[in-house]
């Protein structure tokens, strides 16, 4: 079966969707993403879209509910590099990621989880 | 002049073909000259239908159809399956509103995206999705 990567950086995830995302590919990497959070006790998760050139209802409900169950799983999930075509229908559409974490790029995602996980306190105050 | 109509059909079964539509509806939208706004548009909208299609009425055809007259250019895209129809057309469009554990969004959402949007359903024989953009 065909897998979406997860890559471990410290105590995050890191996953970019480099392929086009059709519904059973979302359903296993919600599924995979989950059982990774479970056995790393990873605190964070970035998911890179830039490569997306559509979200659809479906593959934006799946990225709501892989936030979600990172959550109960105790750790946040940050979107990350959707195409502003993309953002713009998406909301047309009628769905507006509600609750979910998003920056514009990687790098501004990495700060925000650092902010998310309480990571960059321990950074501010080794710089004091 | 008018130019050619050119139309395409393919058979829409399995979770999979929605990504195929999607390559279809993007290569048409590109070659009609559609921006990319409007490429993202027409390709999320056929991506929403062609799975209702598929996991409402069992699947069917998807018919990609350019429109070509003096005045009005665009892209139309059809999609016929022979499932269980919906009962309540007007309750269906509506934001929110959902038989299968989706969010719902799906018809509403999708008339939003486009400049037309017509369906027609028949319970017990099927339903008739089309929409059409132009540029």
């Amino acid at each position: 079966m065909e897998h979406i990567p997860i890559l471990k950086m410290g105590e995050y995830l890191l996953v970019s969707i480099q392929v086009d995302m059709h519904d059973q590919l979302a359903i296993t990497l919600q599924n995979d993403l989950a059982e990774k959070i479970a056995k790393t006790g990873a605190k964070g998760v970035l998911i890179d879209i830039s490569a997306l050139d559509i979200v659809d209802s479906f593959i934006g409900r799946m990225l709501g509910n892989i936030a979600s169950i990172s959550k109960v799983l105790g750790a946040e999930t940050v979107l990350v590099g959707m195409q502003p075509a993309v953002a713009i229908t998406l909301v047309e559409l009628g769905l507006s990621l509600k609750g979910m974490h998003t920056a514009l790029n990687v790098e501004k995602g990495m700060q925000l989880l650092s902010r998310l996980t309480g990571k960059d306190q321990d950074y501010t105050s080794r710089k004091q | 002049m008018e130019a050619a109509i050119e139309e395409k059909t393919i058979k829409i079964k399995e979770s999979n073909d929605v990504v195929t539509v999607r390559r279809e509806a993007r290569e048409y939208a590109e070659k009609l000259g559609f921006n990319l706004l409007e490429q993202t548009k027409i390709v999320t909208a056929a991506s929403e239908i062609a799975r209702n299609a598929i996991v409402f009425g069992g699947g069917g055809i998807a018919r990609f159809t350019t429109i070509e007259k003096p005045d009005k250019r665009g892209l139309q895209i059809s999609f016929i399956d022979h499932g269980p129809g919906i009962e309540d057309i007007e309750a269906a469009m509506k934001d929110g509103y959902t038989t299968g554990g989706g969010l719902g969004l799906g018809l509403g959402g999708t008339k939003r995206l486009m400049d037309e949007f017509h369906i027609r359903s028949e319970p017990g024989k099927g339903t008739s999705v089309t929409i059409v953009k132009y540029l």
